[in-house]
């Protein structure tokens, strides 16, 4: 039965259902039960979607391959972690609500249907019942004004892009007849120009996918959200959609629309430096740590693109390594942003971080790991995230974006040098509350993976190689 | 496996990280965890230091080829593997290394009170790192520890260092970080053309020349700002003035010879054409360094400043004499590297003994310091005299053969690189004039103690090395003769099949 192959999706929605009723029974708060049960769903899909086959299924809407495993994966993995972050956070701030992780676990359902999506309607599918949880998770934290600003703004700007990419869609399926993306593959392969109609859909699609990956020049929103969305909620948003958008973004544009790759380079090149020049020099005057994350976000996504731009077998790895450490080394970061506590209040700011080192040596050790991973020191994993995208850069000859990457990561190591100046340099200003147990065991493990990565970096890279030969092969 | 019959490079490299490790589980009162921690670093660097006795012993003087070989797959997908070795340049700065710091160590015993666990990791992370720099034949690890050095350096001068030490960091860091990785993407180039980043294998491989130049200023952009060459070497004196001691001295003795040994390591074998090209470039801004910053030194009032300034000036010989292409140029730009390691260090420690004791730098403040400290003022000028090169110190063979070797280039590079000595001479004498001789004019600095067993231990085998460099140097230069002569029968070979596609 060819509906077997979604079972982690079907698994992962009726859990979501089960938890939703089981939730609304008591009238004692569950918030933590429900919690616990959402991470069992989640590893109960993380484990189905290893052992899922590969084919596709729905009428060629849905595939399942090396690929979608190794992004869903990745996309299961930070909707668990960003959810072990919310636990006690929200408890403190008073927002504990059993909706919360089923509103995590129906985003989750939404990705990985993105990931696994063969079709312009099934992306658009997935795409929006990611999207629709995130804007109330965004909001979640309903009596503060700036929460509630970052839901609405993001779902504004949110649907604005939804519109971009139903357009684009449209616009495809009218010159090229088809949503179907092994079909779009067909016709652009066998057809001797493209034509306008197409290239411009191609565009808007691509634009409103860089919405969802906070490219510039579709960046805007982001630090904005990421200040006023509750801080585990950004780490959700920074972490596993941007996951999924990227895979999508890499299917699309390796899969279909594969032929066309003349007309969307130059738009993937120019996204990528301008996000990378952008995320290195924006968050330099920035004093709150969540809006540095943005923009340090933003030049991550940059310098993945660099490797979509460059394309082809190693470029792909690239991307994909990439963002798996991306996805390990943010979380941990957002997970030393969320035990920054003092009397229970939270804090933002990068100087209330003064004197870690001395009060908990620990957290600090870890947050300086994450700062140095993202600033591509070596030996930290972030470093080897660089290297793979810029191996096929320089192999392919893009001078340009390989030197403009490295120099905005120069650029980008003062802020995340500041932080560790913060941390080690400053006198304390006092400690944190005591970190959640929760908080720490996200912290230890990503810290060692970023830490040690250099240690073991065949698995990942074997993954990713496997994962980028099942979509160049079925484009 | 190889002449020690162990992995002895491997070893070297990691064990300084094991006992990092260890330190990290010392638990308990904060005296204790002090106590223990120095204790623990300080057998770790010996055990290092008597293991890397063993490449002193057993290495074989007679050929160029890397020994003690270890070599394991990594990224064979990439043709990264981890390869370790060390050859007749590597060798003793891997020596030089592993003797400095347990010294480091030493010095820091009392000097250093707060944060000495973090202080001793970061340090034997460092000597990690160091070592793992000169021993790594794979360019990717080689990158990797020459960034990775940064790591724990930023830290030192940044938690340990005087008042401006935020700036000073910042601007190590940066500097460096600029440089290293625009490196980072000529090794990518040069990964991509021979398909391996195997240096041994890269060695036998030729770099076309078209690609030469901008491959070589990739290289130059990291290693003339690790060296650090003019115009780039005004991190030098900030980061030496904020930096303890101890960060000082490693800073002059082993992580300035990076950059030496770069320009040794990869662009004059891989690069022969654009090196021989760009010489005259080199030259250039070599005698600049020489001149100008020796000249600077004169009319510093910061001790530690006017030493960092005229290391800046002993690396512009030693770029000098890399870029002479002769034997005489070579193996001086080496042994200079060298006995600078040892003589700056030792005169950082110098400094070092006078701030432990009246907590500040400033030369207007000590005078008539040979009255009252007879037995420093004797070390502090064993090792002035090494700096200005004294024939029998440590500092004469050095720049000697660099002069030897740069007039048979060009009489006028010879002609820059003597005149530093001239002022080298001159503004040390007047350094240690201002500070030992003269009268007693702070009558406070009577109560001063002489060196202490400690200090007297840390500058014994400095002494020892430096008066051994200067009387029997053929000890040391015999370990890279034979590499040296390879390297440049190499480097002509290379030469003159370029000349010979040139006229066909």
């Amino acid at each position: 039965m060819e509906w077997k192959l979604a079972l982690p999706e079907i698994a992962l929605a009726i859990s979501a259902l089960i938890i939703l009723v089981a939730g609304v029974i008591p009238k004692r708060d569950t918030s933590f039960g429900v919690t616990m049960a959402s991470l069992g769903a989640l590893l109960l899909a993380g484990g189905l979607t290893l052992a899922q086959g590969e084919g596709s299924a729905f009428g060629g809407q849905y595939v399942a391959d090396s690929f979608s495993t190794f992004m869903k994966l990745l996309a299961i993995a930070g909707a668990a972690l960003g959810l072990m972050l919310a636990l006690d956070w929200n408890t403190k701030q008073g927002i504990a609500r059993f909706e919360f992780p089923i509103l995590v676990l129906l985003a989750t359902i939404g990705m990985m249907v993105m990931i696994s999506a063969n079709d312009l309607m099934a992306l658009y599918m997935g795409l929006e019942l990611l999207s629709l949880p995130l804007y109330v998770l965004a909001a979640f934290h309903r009596d503060s004004g700036r929460a509630t600003e970052a839901g609405l703004k993001y779902f504004i700007l949110g649907s604005l892009a939804s519109g971009l990419l139903l357009y684009g869609a449209s616009l495809v399926y009218g010159f090229a007849g088809t949503t179907n993306f092994d079909r779009l593959a067909d016709a652009f392969s066998a057809q001797q120009g493209i034509s306008a109609g197409v290239v411009v859909g191609i565009v808007f699609i691509i634009a409103a996918l860089c919405f969802k990956i906070s490219a510039v020049p579709f960046h805007m929103w982001t630090p904005d959200v990421y200040e006023g969305a509750p801080t585990p909620v950004t780490a959700f948003f920074a972490s596993a959609p941007k996951v999924a958008a990227v895979a999508l973004l890499t299917r699309v544009l390796a899969g279909p629309f594969g032929d066309t790759v003349a007309q969307w380079q130059q738009v993937i090149v120019l996204v990528s430096l301008l996000s990378m020049v952008m995320g290195a020099f924006a968050a330099l005057g920035q004093r709150n740590i969540k809006r540095l994350m943005a923009y340090s976000s933003i030049g991550h996504i940059g310098f993945t693109l660099m490797g979509l731009a460059v394309g082809g077998e190693s470029g792909l790895r690239g991307v994909l390594v990439y963002m798996a450490i991306y996805l390990f080394m943010n979380l941990g970061t957002f997970a030393v942003l969320v035990a920054m506590r003092r009397d229970g209040r939270a804090l933002e700011g990068i100087d209330d971080l003064a004197g870690l080192g001395r009060t908990d040596p620990g957290m600090a050790l870890a947050m300086a790991i994450f700062m140095f991973s993202m600033a591509g020191v070596p030996p930290m994993a972030g470093f080897f995230g660089k290297l793979y995208v810029l191996l096929p850069a320089i192999e392919q000859g893009f001078w340009v974006l390989a030197v403009v990457g490295v120099l905005s990561s120069v650029v980008s190591a003062y802020y995340y040098l500041r932080v560790i100046k913060v941390m080690y340099f400053d006198a304390p200003v006092g400690a944190f509350d005591a970190r959640p147990a929760a908080v720490s065991v996200v912290l230890a493990g990503t810290g060692l993976f970023t830490g040690f990565m250099f240690l073991f970096p065949a698995p990942i890279l074997a993954a990713a190689r496997s994962a980028v030969v099942a979509i160049l092969g079925a484009g | 496996m190889n002449a020690a019959g162990f992995p002895l490079l491997s070893l070297l490299t990691f064990l300084p990280l094991a006992g990092a490790l260890i330190i990290m589980l010392v638990r308990g009162e904060e005296e204790t965890v002090a106590s223990n921690a120095r204790w623990t670093a300080l057998w770790t660097s010996l055990i290092v230091f008597v293991l890397s006795l063993i490449l002193w012993i057993s290495f074989d003087k007679t050929t160029a080829a890397f020994q003690f070989e270890e070599k394991l797959d990594w990224l064979p997908d990439f043709g990264i593997g981890y390869h370790l070795g060390v050859d007749g340049i590597s060798v003793l700065f891997v020596l030089l290394a592993t003797a400095l710091t347990p010294l480091c160590i030493l010095a820091s015993w009392e000097s250093v009170t707060s944060r000495v666990r973090e202080y001793m990791i970061a340090f034997l992370i460092l000597e990690t790192m160091m070592i793992g720099m000169f021993v790594s034949l794979d360019m990717i690890m080689f990158y990797i520890f020459f960034e990775g050095v940064l790591i724990p350096m930023f830290l030192i001068i940044g938690i340990w260092g005087g008042a401006r030490r935020v700036y000073a960091a910042y601007k190590f860091f940066l500097y460096t970080f600029l440089g290293s990785v625009l490196m980072l993407l000529a090794i990518i180039a040069l990964w991509y053309a021979a398909g391996t980043t195997d240096i041994p294998a890269l060695m036998q491989f030729q770099v076309p020349v078209a690609w030469q130049p901008i491959i070589f200023f990739a290289f130059f952009a990291s290693f003339a700002v690790k060296v650090p060459m003019w115009p780039v070497h005004t991190w030098l004196p900030d980061a030496h003035v904020e930096a303890p001691t101890a960060g000082s001295v490693i800073l002059a003795g082993v992580l300035l010879k990076m950059g030496g040994y770069g320009f040794l390591r990869f662009s004059l074998p891989l690069l022969p054409q654009a090196s021989a090209d760009f010489a005259p470039f080199i030259f250039a801004l070599s005698v600049i360094a020489v001149v100008y910053t020796s000249l600077v030194a004169l009319a510093q009032q910061d001790m530690k400043k006017l030493i960092a300034y005229s290391s800046v000036a002993h690396m512009g010989i030693v770029t000098i004499g890399t870029f002479t292409f002769n034997q005489q140029g070579l193996e001086g730009a080496l042994f200079q590297m060298l006995s600078h390691g040892v003589v700056s260090g030792a005169l950082f420690l110098c400094v070092g003994v006078l701030y432990d004791r009246e907590h500040t730098r400033e030369i207007a403040r000590y005078g008539g310091v040979a009255k009252i400290l007879p037995a420093y003022a004797i070390v502090f000028m064993l090792f002035t005299m090494a700096s200005v090169a004294l024939p029998g110190t440590a500092g004469f063979p050095g720049e000697f053969l660099v002069i030897v070797g740069a007039w048979a280039s060009s009489p006028w590079v010879a002609l820059g690189a003597s005149t530093g000595m001239v002022l080298g001479a001159a503004y040390m004498l007047y350094l240690y004039k201002r500070i030992a001789f003269g009268k007693i004019t702070h009558e406070h600095l009577r109560g001063l103690k002489d060196l202490t067993a400690r200090e007297v231990v840390i500058f014994a085998p400095l002494i020892v090395l430096t008066l051994w460099m200067g009387i029997y140097p053929s000890s040391f230069t015999s370990f890279f003769s034979a590499s040296v002569a390879a390297l440049l029968q190499q480097h002509e070979a290379a030469l003159s099949v370029a000349r010979l596609a040139g006229i066909n």
